[in-house]
């Protein structure tokens, strides 16, 4: 499904509710190195506006937003 | 001639830049936490930690009612006069001992929402705390409040980043901020 985009590391997110999957995803872009990707797993509705806000915030890229049932997919490349 | 005058408006402009960044709002939030019921603590704590994630600094200044909150349940001191005793004693002592704004219903609603915040993965204030101390969220201390409650530092909760200062220091830190609230 992901093979387009490979992914360095995955954060599983789910069951947390706010801040938590905003608080985890920007300690957790750090620990990649700028160009790799991330795929964080939320399954909290607010992270489908939280992300993207984070991310131009933060300067990262979102390169896409997948829904798995319940599972939100957010495939995150550091880019600062 | 006209390059020497190109220079100078540069230089000119370059102090006014220097003058003008200085001025800048930092990115950072300001927050005054005047309330010491679970709910608006929660907030609180949420918006700063969030705050912190968003790439912000996040300042907490506590006060009034928000600063018995952060006494540890586990410490206790002697030596308080009579009124000191009474705030100590009817004020709540720590995270734990915190109300509901809302719905309290002698303490019943309180428990169902400590419950059901268990049940839905919301962190507990202790927790919060915690993660606020390790994403470096720095809490000044109103120190007025402590000396009219009779609080003492001995018996606050152990926070790296914990500061007492007066009003002057949280205007220094909100004038500087792009974010500031009241809670």
């Amino acid at each position: 499904m992901n093979d387009d985009i490979k992914v360095d590391k995955v954060f599983d997110l789910k069951g947390l509710p706010c801040p938590m999957p905003v608080v985890k995803v920007s300690k957790g872009i750090k620990e990649v190195e700028v160009g790799q990707v991330i795929e964080a797993q939320s399954t909290d509705p607010g992270s489908l506006t939280d992300f993207p806000a984070w991310a131009r915030t933060s300067g990262n890229e979102i390169l896409k937003t997948e829904h798995d049932g319940d599972v939100i997919k957010f495939f995150i490349k550091r880019n600062a | 001639m006209d390059m020497q005058n190109i220079e100078n408006q540069i230089t000119e402009l370059k102090s006014q830049m220097a003058a003008l960044d200085k001025k800048a709002a930092e990115n950072k939030l300001s927050m005054v936490v005047f309330s010491g019921e679970l709910d608006k603590i929660i907030a609180a704590f949420v918006i700063a930690t969030g705050a912190v994630a968003m790439g912000m600094d996040a300042v907490m200044f506590f006060t009034f009612w928000g600063t018995p909150v952060l006494r540890d349940a586990k410490k206790s001191v002697g030596g308080k006069d009579a009124f000191g005793k009474m705030f100590g004693a009817m004020l709540p002592k720590g995270m734990g001992k915190v109300k509901l704004s809302k719905m309290n219903m002698g303490g019943m609603g309180t428990a169902m929402m400590k419950s059901l915040m268990k049940k839905k993965n919301v962190a507990s204030l202790e927790q919060m705390l915690a993660m606020a101390e390790e994403l470096e969220v720095q809490i000044f201390v109103c120190e007025m409040s402590m000396d009219l409650m009779g609080f003492k530092r001995e018996e606050m909760v152990d926070y790296k980043n914990l500061t007492y200062c007066g009003v002057a220091k949280f205007l220094e830190e909100a004038a500087n901020s792009k974010v500031q609230l009241f809670i």
